[in-house]
């Protein structure tokens, strides 16, 4: 029995044991319908073992779409116990496991799969490729995220969840004070996931670099190519710092180090240091490909040319740079010297300089255009204004004396909130609605769509605005709870409201799925929106090998000019087609992962060491096999290319 | 006869294992901790440039470019990360 006591949930709840049953059902459900439609081999054959990048930016798609409902879910509970005065529904130990759980879901496992789903599916169609570089590499980094993802979402059924907050600072993630196994999981399970990001920053850069199509130089790359380089960059660089940083938190935990306790040469701060060396660039991370898609949609929903290619190029690459001098702006208070806080404070206004010159961009690539108010559209414009309120406001919080008043108030939360919801959120909205077409074969609806816009961006300011006036009153973030003489009861209500239009918003959108997936027609031929970029020259849906043909290039809107400017895309002939062959063995290998990362979690020494040898014998088999991958025929191309309304 | 002798790669492994032989002085022979640290840290440096040009090829392909930039991008990083959490956590904290 005693083996069994580790996996109670050492703080239970009626909500929890709720989710228990929720949970047990919804996974009964699967299996049960998998098996009566007769669905596991088709499971198993066009997705477990795919190696498509569209199909894995689809699957990314979804997990980050989950994510969203379940960090969403986290986000309305604490919203909800704020909203009165010493309100009852939540304890401190759930609200400090709630907030935590939300802010990692949302980061490590919402924000950034929806980015690298859209550039998985995006980036190879934009370069003309058929694939990405190495197209299994691919699949080990979603089914690593995938893995990743699920366990720390085990966390809230079995064991119990973690509660230092999504930075898990140090003292207060070690053992003396987080006990459960909840900051294991932590450590974990974004250890999994992590190692899949850094592949995909890895396989993304070589795929850029290498596989463009001919003619496409660098300086003629699309927008959201760009970003997608240089946010790969970004990641190459910063998540090992990430890894190591969890490896030593692991180490303190299970093993008895000292790197980050507070006696016997142990550094707490260095926690601290180390997960913002990583932490800062990360937000470059989210932003950069948002700024792509925005300048895609900005470009063609105006009708114009991306004003200033070269100076949007020239702010990521100093972006890329100027986003690893920053970190320690968020630990002005820790006690360093006024010397120090400086100079980080000048870096830190610094990088709103570039930030600064991209709006520029976006406004001037507007001026003059014949916009077209589509849904994506929307999202970009509500995006210039709210992000704009939001990275302002980043900047008085770089201002080290005055960040001695801000920190760790309501205040930083709006900031952060209104920089990241119109930079990630609403660009992964524009970018879903705006590539639909290309994943699904049919649009959403843009009538639902634009309610949907209206509740969320409204729906935002609401929640976050009244954060910067209570945090200016002294509201602390992560407080579960506050009397009614604060005065702080009006403002938290209304956040409450706004978050309440959030999920409306978000339902809508839901719910716009199921309408356009029932009713909207099928018949809207490969260029929807009239777009500028590579990715529409191929048919939809998408033939497997993206292109029968490899496009030639020679400038950055070639897609255009082919369609306006006369110039020839497709110079070729058919010929027949080489692809990777389909494996089983990223997602066994990350299967065992998540055996590895429970064992771990709960010290069961056994599992860790089966694991790891399954984990080796995984790899093994990838250095012995013979894998050439397969040929597409002529004849099988030419058939679906005339299947597809024959090619151009 | 000059083409199929790797001279160059020659020459770079009898010049890393100088450095290596140099590196190795600093246990041999009696000197401060700064005189050790100097010779280390110049050794490990030219040593690191060394296999990365003669054996790992980086500036041989025509896109040589782009790896030294990503060469240089890391060193940047690692350069002001490490010196920068130096700064905040030991040198600029009172
Ligand atoms: C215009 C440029 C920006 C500046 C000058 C800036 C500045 C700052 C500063 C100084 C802090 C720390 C405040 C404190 O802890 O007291 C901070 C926190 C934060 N910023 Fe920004 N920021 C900017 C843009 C962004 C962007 C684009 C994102 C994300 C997409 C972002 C996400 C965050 C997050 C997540 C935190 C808080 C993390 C936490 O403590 O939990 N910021 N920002
Ligand atoms: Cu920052």
């Amino acid at each position: 029995m005693e083996f069994f006591e580790r996996f109670a949930i050492p703080h239970p709840s009626p909500i929890i044991y709720a989710s228990m049953v929720a949970i047990g059902i919804t996974l009964l459900a699967i299996i049960a319908g998998l098996t009566f439609f007769k669905k596991w081999g088709y499971l198993w054959r066009e997705w477990l073992t795919t190696v498509d990048h569209k199909r894995i930016g689809i699957m990314y798609l979804i997990s980050a779409l989950l994510m969203l409902f379940r960090g969403g879910v986290d986000a309305l509970m604490m919203r909800a116990q704020l909203a009165t005065p010493e309100a009852q529904l939540l304890d401190s130990q759930h609200y400090n496991e709630i907030f935590t759980t939300h802010g990692v879901v949302m980061i490590i496992f919402m924000a950034m799969a929806f980015i690298i789903a859209l550039m998985n599916f995006v980036v190879p169609l934009q370069i003309g490729a058929r694939d990405v570089a190495f197209p299994r590499l691919n699949a080990l980094s979603f089914w690593l995220y995938f893995m990743g993802a699920m366990l720390f979402n085990l966390s809230f059924v079995i064991g119990g969840s973690p509660s230092s907050g999504w930075t898990s600072y140090f003292p207060l993630a070690g053992n003396e004070f987080s006990p459960s196994v909840g900051t294991n999981y932590y450590m974990i399970a974004i250890q999994i996931a992590g190692i899949g990001t850094l592949i995909t920053g890895i396989n993304f850069i070589v795929t850029i670099l290498k596989m463009r199509a001919p003619g496409m130089k660098l300086m003629k790359m699309p927008m959201f190519t760009w970003s997608a380089l240089i946010t790969n960059l970004i990641i190459t660089f910063a998540f090992p710092v990430l890894t190591v940083a969890l490896a030593m938190g692991t180490m303190d935990r299970l093993f008895g180090t000292q790197f980050f306790t507070t006696g016997n040469g142990g550094m707490d701060m260095l926690w601290a240091n180390l997960f913002w060396v990583w932490g800062h660039p990360e937000v470059y991370i989210l932003v950069l490909p948002a700024f792509g898609i925005y300048s895609e949609i900005i470009s063609t929903f105006a009708k114009r040319n991306l004003y200033g290619y070269k100076s949007m190029v020239a702010s990521m690459v100093i972006i890329s740079l100027l986003s690893f001098v920053v970190w320690v702006h968020h630990f002005f208070t820790m006690g360093q010297g006024a010397m120090v806080n400086s100079i980080f404070s000048i870096t830190t206004m610094a990088i709103a300089v570039p930030t600064g010159i991209k709006i520029f961009n976006w406004l001037f690539t507007l001026y003059k255009g014949s916009i077209r108010f589509t849904v994506p559209m929307m999202y970009s414009l509500g995006f210039l204004p709210i992000f704009t309120i939001g990275g302002v406001t980043g900047v008085m919080l770089g201002m080290s004396a005055a960040d001695y008043q801000y920190h760790n108030t309501m205040f930083l939360v709006a900031h952060f909130h209104l920089v990241i919801i119109p930079g990630v959120v609403f660009a992964m909205l524009a970018g879903l609605t705006y590539w639909w077409p290309k994943m699904f074969g049919f649009m959403l609806n843009e009538r639902i769509g634009k309610w949907a816009f209206w509740f969320i961006s409204v729906g935002t300011c609401v929640a976050f605005f009244p954060m910067f006036i209570s945090g200016l009153d002294g509201q602390a973030r992560r407080m579960y709870t506050y009397s009614e003489s604060t005065g702080f009861g009006f403002w938290n209500m209304l956040s409450f409201v706004g978050a309440v239009a959030l999920a409306i918003g978000f339902i809508i959108i839901v719910y716009n799925i199921y309408y356009s997936t029932r009713y909207a027609s099928r018949d809207i031929g490969s260029d929807p929106w009239d777009a500028r970029s590579l990715e529409w020259a191929t048919h939809t849906p998408v033939p497997e090998y993206n292109f029968a043909t490899i496009p030639e290039v020679d400038s950055s809107e070639a897609f255009w000019d082919s369609k306006y400017n006369g110039h020839k895309l497709f110079k070729g002939k058919l010929k027949e087609i080489h692809m990777p062959n389909n494996s089983g063995v990223p997602f066994i290998m990350s299967a065992l992962f998540f055996v590895l990362g429970f064992s771990f979690i709960f010290s069961i020494w056994i599992g860790v060491i089966v694991s790891l040898l399954g984990i080796c014998a995984c790899l093994m088999h990838r250095s012995f096999e013979k894998d050439h991958g397969r040929h597409i025929s002529l004849e099988e191309v030419e058939k679906t290319e005339s299947e597809l309304r024959g090619g151009k | 006869m000059k083409e199929l002798f790797p001279l160059k790669q020659v020459m770079g492994f009898v010049f890393s294992l100088v450095l290596t032989a140099v590196a190795l002085s600093v246990v041999m022979f009696d000197m401060s901790f700064a005189m050790g640290m100097t010779i280390l840290l110049i050794t490990a440096f030219v040593q690191a440039m060394l296999q990365l040009m003669v054996f790992m090829h980086a500036r041989e392909t025509e896109d040589s470019g782009l790896i030294l930039a990503n060469v240089y991008y890391g060193v940047f990083i690692a350069v002001v990360t490490v010196f920068g959490s130096l700064l905040a956590l030991i040198w600029g904290y009172m």
